[in-house]
């Protein structure tokens, strides 16, 4: 299982004191990918001659008595849609394929002024659309817990490369679920940010509204820490909230006494018994610790997924109008402009983004614009009042992140519909702009993972690592 | 660019009754360092494609950066037009094409910046400003091949980002203008008006001021008609000329028992004549939605107040005090020619060293025009010269030749180069008399004069300007001839 790796707060700690080198753990990570990358897919780029330069540099410095952060020499891999300065960045997308970015997103500038080692660029849903990792113009990724599986998504080669000891931390993005459900599914810590605590500055877009990166990890403290690296407020980003990063660390120790956990009394259907049952298992062990269980209801989530896949495929018809051939990525030539556009996205992009790009653009056409993305943005606040109303009676509400444990390769790919339901618990929160995270906690059918999910307010970072904190005591 | 408000109307009235009316949607680019979301410089007339950056190419992760100094100059304009500022909001306006790098423009939708206001044209006639938002501007193509100057049909096309992203401001009129005349005063102030608040540099040449051109024409009782937008029209000229060629055209083609349909018109300058360049059928769906990348935009009332305490005077204003102090018409060319130079405050200087205003006005509008908003010239010199004329000491000619020396020079004291020269004008005595010598001599010219002919008064003016060679005054000259005449 994947506690058994060292966490970041230790390897961090040792290879500061001297006890091992940056390099040695590398090492240790890349032998892992070498020996089981061939059956899981985790990675669409592995950079090991950069992350040894990178280690080198970390462990001459160490020598040198210089302080190099509290990553220094820690292996981080990034989901493959953050840009990296002339790194290819593919979105797992045929169109970007090739594509490298002249410029670093903010949260890879931040992670190698932590003094991160970027050990590579994993796998994802092109252009983060799905919820499987099925959706890779590269080949799907496989659960390392059970290679028959998948790993959930969108960010499911983040997820299971910390699972798999690939990397000793990850950052994805989540946009409806993207970092909760792969990380349940793959029994690993994920973090979704309150919307603008994270830099969206070189994070290539699906739903910018949506969006927001977070960490995976081993352990909630390596979450904490990690988020603690990336949050804060840019300039670049319009959309981050003026305030430096949370301090989260301090507070894992905290316990939950006193605190209100919310319980939604009109859960959506669908779940698995053995999901439920150990959400059950979470609030029971909450309430021994000395929180308080309290009943909130919030009659709009059902709403949720609908206005989801309005919003989030209108943003995308308009964010990936730009891969045109053009400018960069693949270009398919043909007779005139027209037809070149046509050609190039017929052949660039996938099944499931020409999907949405077709329902995101019907949804603001002339004529349908009030009927549907007007219409999404109601519920969209709807969502929110019964957020704020909950809020109102608790600190933190608990819910499963995914109604299923993770599902065979195949099963659902081949009806989306089926598939948007993966993120029926995760979806309101982006469209809310609130902080979640998802902790593993026991397992479920065939002895799977199964997360559950810390719902938080905006800027509840605080409270919910607190309560994270004790549900992974508990576990 | 030469002043056109004063210019002669032109105009012509159409006919059986029809009225023109006419809105205008006149697009500015903003004088700011860099562009609207980017830090990429703003500067007209580089190399192609070297000022850009992920910003502006559209590049995948890329952010844009709201520009504090665009909102500032679009706030600046928009309260010398009178309008409110108010929170607003940005919006994507989604459309391929090869030099809108992000395939959607950030553009002010329903929420512009600034709302509600107002411009004067001559005559006190008042024209509203719907609105003025800011936008960012597209890339420039350029296409190779082909027959139509167009992206279809041509061999390949070259795309120049260096102008995407540079911040814009449209001023959308409300459809108040009624004559091309007015159309071309409006344009004209609105110029006046960036210049002097700063905004822009507003050259039409340079495409920093385009102006896009609504006509349409109905019966004074009936309501107004299908409008047609005009586009390419890229001179003050031009849009008067447009107007009235496309007035015309509307006119015809429903005196003839047609109807108008709306569309996009393109103008042909060199055949003076417009062409349909899409109807509506065939228009874009923008698909607009608000720009989630960016926050709304809602000046503080410190901020307006701050930018509204900080406006210099305007147009209007700097007209009608230099018309008062000149003693003149406030709608005379002569104060709109200094004023759209920003040369009054020089003007009015000058009178402050002792010169006549009205003289000077006069002399600058003649000889100033190369010069920007602070002449060479100082102000005391202009002066001392346009003394030494007022006290008759030397004569206008001879004021003329040592202005044109002065401004050539950049400065001078008129009196040594009058002294130089030799220059000094008769006295009235000496006059009369030299005047009395050239009717003696000039009998018949004289009798002519006397008999109406007004060709017989330049033969005795020249005569006399000869004999006193140039020392005396034409218009003192003349007026002892017509006294002379009348006590014949």
């Amino acid at each position: 299982m994947a506690d058994s790796f060292a966490s970041v707060v230790q390897l961090a700690a040792d290879i500061r004191s001297g006890a091992t080198t940056a390099a040695a753990v590398l090492e240790q990570h890349l032998a892992r990918i070498d020996q089981r990358e061939g059956e899981i897919h985790a990675f669409n780029l592995v950079l090991q001659d950069s992350a040894r330069a990178a280690a080198a540099r970390i462990d001459a410095d160490i020598a040198a008595g210089k302080d190099c952060g509290p990553l220094a020499g820690v292996p981080i891999a990034l989901k493959d849609n953050m840009c990296t300065r002339g790194v290819p960045t593919t979105c797992s997308s045929k169109i970007l394929e090739g594509w490298k970015p002249p410029y670093d997103a903010t949260v890879v500038t931040r992670l190698h002024q932590a003094g991160a080692v970027i050990v590579g660029k994993t796998n994802m849903d092109e252009f983060a659309m799905g919820s499987s990792t099925e959706n890779s113009a590269f080949g799907p990724t496989r659960n390392p817990l059970d290679t028959s599986r998948v790993p959930g998504g969108s960010s499911g080669g983040s997820a299971a490369a910390v699972a798999a000891g690939f990397a000793a931390a990850s950052l994805g993005s989540d946009t409806g679920g993207s970092i909760r459900q792969p990380a349940a599914l793959c029994g690993v810590v994920g973090v979704k940010p309150t919307y603008g605590v994270v830099s969206r500055q070189g994070l290539v877009a699906f739903a910018s509204s949506l969006d927001q990166i977070g960490p995976f990890s081993n352990n909630v403290a390596d979450a904490a820490l990690l988020l603690e690296v990336i949050a804060g407020h840019d300039p670049l980003d319009s959309t981050s909230i003026p305030q430096p990063a949370p301090q989260l660390q301090a507070s894992l120790t905290q316990g939950v006494k006193g605190m209100r956990i919310g319980r939604v009394t009109d859960m959506p259907q669908g779940c698995e018994p053995e999901v439920l049952a150990r959400l059950d298992a979470a609030f029971a062990a909450l309430e021994s610790a000395g929180a308080t269980i309290v009943d909130v209801a919030l009659p709009s989530l059902e709403f949720g997924l609908t206005a989801y896949y309005l919003i989030a495929p209108a943003e995308a018809s308009s964010n990936l109008a730009r891969y045109d051939g053009v400018r960069y990525g693949n270009r398919v030539g043909a007779a005139d402009i027209n037809a070149m556009y046509g050609a190039t996205r017929s052949a660039g992009f996938g099944d499931e983004v020409k999907r949405r790009i077709m329902l995101g653009t019907y949804a603001l056409s002339a004529g349908y614009y009030d009927a549907y993305y007007g219409k999404a943005l109601k519920v969209r606040r709807l969502i929110a009042d019964d957020f704020a109303k909950a809020y109102a009676s608790c600190d933190v509400i608990l819910t499963p992140t995914s109604p299923t444990v993770a599902f065979p390769i195949g099963a659902k790919s081949n009806d989306p519909l089926t598939m948007y339901l993966c993120d029926v618990f995760t979806i309101p929160t982006n469209l809310a702009g609130h902080a979640a995270m998802s902790v593993p906690f026991g397992t479920g059918a065939h002895s799977l993972p199964v997360g559950v999910q810390i719902l938080a307010p905006s800027l509840g970072e605080v409270p919910m690592f607190r309560v994270a904190a004790e549900l992974e005591r508990a576990s | 660019m030469s002043n056109a408000s004063s210019a002669p109307t032109h105009a012509t009235v159409l006919p059986n009754g029809w009225q023109m009316v006419i809105g205008l949607e006149v697009h500015v680019e903003l004088d700011t360092k860099t562009k609207l979301f980017s830090a990429s410089p703003n500067r007209f007339g580089d190399e192609p494609n070297t000022n850009i950056d992920p910003v502006t190419l559209g590049l995948p992760g890329a952010l844009p950066v709201l520009n504090k100094h665009a909102v500032e100059l679009a706030m600046r304009l928009g309260l010398a037009l009178n309008c409110t500022v108010q929170a607003s909001t940005f919006h994507r306006k989604n459309y391929f094409y090869p030099d809108l790098s992000k395939a959607y423009q950030i553009t002010q939708y329903d929420q512009p910046l600034n709302i509600d206001g107002y411009l004067m044209l001559p005559g006190d006639v008042r024209i509203g400003v719907e609105r003025a938002h800011l936008e960012e501007d597209t890339g420039k193509s350029t296409h190779f091949g082909g027959t139509s100057g167009r992206i279809h049909g041509s061999d390949y096309s070259l795309v120049d980002f260096n102008r995407a992203g540079v911040p814009l401001v449209e001023i959308v009129s409300r459809p108040d203008i009624r004559t091309s005349d007015q159309a071309r005063q409006y344009v004209s102030e609105l110029r006046s008006i960036l210049l002097c608040v700063g905004a822009s540099d507003a050259k039409m040449e340079e495409g920093s001021m385009r102006v896009d051109v609504n006509v349409s024409v109905h019966k004074p009782d009936q309501p107004f008609g299908t409008r047609c937008e005009i586009k390419n029209v890229n001179s003050i000229r031009a849009v008067g000329k447009a107007i009235e060629y496309e007035a015309r055209r509307q006119v015809d083609v429903l005196e003839s028992g047609g109807v108008i349909r709306q569309e996009t018109r393109h103008w042909d300058d060199s055949e003076g004549r417009t062409h349909t360049l899409r109807t509506k059928e065939d228009a874009d769906d923008y698909r607009y939605f608000l720009e989630p990348d960016l926050v709304v935009l809602d000046p503080s009332q410190e901020w307006i107040d701050a930018v509204r305490a900080a406006l210099p005077m305007l147009p209007a204003a700097r007209r009608a005090r230099l018309a008062t102090a000149a003693g003149v018409d406030k709608e005379s060319e002569a104060i709109y020619v200094i004023v759209e130079r920003g040369q009054d405050d020089y003007v009015l200087s000058v009178e402050q060293s002792g010169g006549d205003v009205a003289r000077a006005l006069i002399y600058v509008q003649q000889a100033f025009a190369e010069e920007g908003a602070a002449p060479k010239v100082p102000a005391k010199d202009l002066a001392e010269l346009i003394k030494l004329e007022g006290a008759a000491k030397i004569t206008a000619t001879q004021a003329k030749t040592i202005l044109a020396e002065i401004v050539a020079s950049g400065g001078g004291d008129a009196a040594a180069i009058a002294a130089a020269k030799g220059f000094e004008a008769l006295d009235t005595s000496a006059l009369e008399t030299l005047v009395d010598t050239v009717i003696a001599q000039q009998e018949d010219a004289w009798n002519k004069f006397c008999g109406g002919e007004d060709k017989a008064m330049g033969a005795l003016v020249g005569a006399i300007m000869k004999a006193s060679q140039g020392k005396a005054d034409g218009k003192a000259a003349t007026a002892i001839l017509q006294s002379r005449k009348a006590t014949k």
